[in-house]
């Protein structure tokens, strides 16, 4: 579904992504681990066209992505650092989003918002928001318009255990719809029930994409938080 | 990009800053024009203070507003939206509020009080002054990543087009006193709108007089209506190049 071929970018002279190839298909769940300063960021603004590569291409459903902008509408992404207008309330930036991507026979999907309990918070000014809330902000609009690809960068990040156990469910939920979900994060414990596939980065160098049985039958270890630390220790 | 457009206009609206400047200006030319008893006299104090006024709102708002947009701009990036419209319709909301407010804040007063010739002329250049420094606001804050790096830059681009340029052109003029360079100063006004639209309103206040010899060739070039029409195209040239550069850079930006 997403083909990365030989992708590199450069910011100066530090080497974000070095010739980075990487194939994602349907269905899969899969997590993108490394270290920080990898680039697993940069690999996912790439995917999202926020960061134009140097070199290389990526396909997202056989289509180039450069100078294409509607293959984001299949695309729900959950970012890190979630920014938003800071004189706009909770409600405004929803309706803003339906208003400007929705289509008028498709009911959004606010499942979240329900499950967050931002519907009582809907007059809150997104500036005077906590990180956390504003997580669950980001997280229900990623959700909101049922993508086929789901891409969330450090979900958990900041999130109450009750949040951080629905969005899991969530996820859960639409991988199993047959969804694409690409997931970072450090909280490899929180991974383990989640994840189909993982991409191991670092320095900007892909060190592998593999099915986690694969991994866990290669390192003896049922764990994904153990397997990868004996991947890091071997490297 | 109708809808961006709107909530760029609704968030600019929010923060009132626009509505002072319209309250300003309006208090301005109305106080102007009640002060003078003649009322073209009025609009010859408007003048200065229009081309001082609006291109500094215009370009240190447009750039301000920018940068603290990036928060807006990186949501709608992640969207399925063109990064062309986003930018397009940053830019055409900031030069339709910067726009409108001069003509509520001087443009209305004008038509009440002097809806001459000269008047039309001081409308249509403060209405393409506004857009003019709203595009080059858009370039300086496309280019610089910095915030503080960007501001700067639009002070010395006031500060250039205001006073350096004029303080060039008469240390040129003095240089090389001996030589004719009248047909060589029109063409440098092309270089400065804000000198191009003060020639164009002079021009029709007949005070060309006291410009001697220079604005004896100003007249025999600005007066005719092919110059009118080219000084026009210049002005929108001033809109266009910038705005596309802006664009281009933005198309290629990392966000």
């Amino acid at each position: 579904m997403i083909i990365a071929s030989n992708v590199s970018k450069n910011y100066g002279r530090l080497k974000a992504l070095d010739n980075i190839s990487v194939t994602c298909v349907k269905g899969e769940c899969i997590a993108l681990i490394g270290p920080n300063g990898c680039g697993k960021t940069t690999l996912i603004k790439s995917i999202l066209g926020m960061v134009v590569c140097d070199s290389g291409f990526i396909t997202f459903n056989g289509n180039n992505i450069r100078h294409n902008w509607k293959y984001r509408a299949h695309i729900g992404y959950m970012p890190q650092i979630g920014r938003y207008p800071e004189n706009m309330t909770i409600g405004q930036v929803l309706d803003m989003m339906k208003d400007i991507r929705g289509t008028k026979n498709e009911v959004p999907d606010e499942e979240l918002v329900e499950q967050f309990e931002l519907n009582k918070l809907l007059k809150k000014r997104m500036g005077a928001l906590s990180g956390g809330t504003r997580q669950k902000v980001s997280a229900a609009l990623a959700f909101l318009f049922n993508p086929d690809v789901l891409i969330l960068d450090e979900p958990t990040a900041g999130l109450d255990p009750v949040s951080s156990e629905i969005l899991k469910a969530k996820i859960i939920n639409e991988k199993n719809k047959g969804k694409l979900v690409l997931i970072t994060s450090h909280i490899l414990s929180e991974l383990d029930d989640l994840i189909s596939q993982v991409i191991y980065m670092q320095e900007g160098k892909l060190c592998f994409h593999k099915n986690i049985i694969n991994l866990q039958d290669e390192t003896g270890e049922v764990k994904l938080s153990k397997a990868i630390a004996q991947v890091m220790m071997k490297n | 990009m109708k809808k961006i457009i709107k909530y760029v206009i609704i968030d600019i609206l929010r923060n009132k800053i626009v509505l002072a400047y319209t309250a300003l200006l309006l208090l301005i030319s109305i106080t102007i024009f009640n002060l003078e008893d003649n009322a073209a006299k009025g609009l010859l104090s408007l003048l200065n203070i229009i081309l001082i006024i609006v291109p500094l709102v215009s370009m240190l708002f447009s750039a301000i507003y920018v940068y603290n947009s990036a928060e807006f701009v990186e949501l709608l990036v992640s969207q399925p939206l063109k990064r062309r419209t986003i930018w397009l319709s940053l830019f055409l909301g900031l030069a339709a509020s910067m726009a409108l407010a001069f003509f509520i804040g001087a443009g209305v007063p004008i038509l009440l009080f002097e809806a001459t010739a000269t008047g039309f002329m001081m409308l249509a250049t403060g209405l393409l002054l506004s857009v003019i420094f709203v595009a080059l606001a858009m370039l300086a804050a496309a280019m610089a990543r910095d915030k503080a790096k960007g501001i700067g830059v639009v002070i010395l681009l006031w500060l250039f087009f205001s006073i350096i340029f004029d303080g060039l052109i008469l240390f040129i003029l003095f240089q090389f006193a001996d030589y004719p360079l009248e047909k060589i100063m029109v063409a440098a006004v092309a270089l400065n709108p804000i000198d191009l639209s003060r020639i164009l309103i002079l021009l029709k206040m007949d005070v060309s007089a006291l410009m001697s010899y220079t604005g004896a060739v100003f007249k025999d070039f600005f007066g005719t209506q092919t110059g009118l029409v080219l000084s026009f195209c210049v002005l929108i040239t001033w809109i266009i190049v910038p705005g596309w550069l802006s664009l281009r850079r933005f198309n290629k930006k990392d966000l």
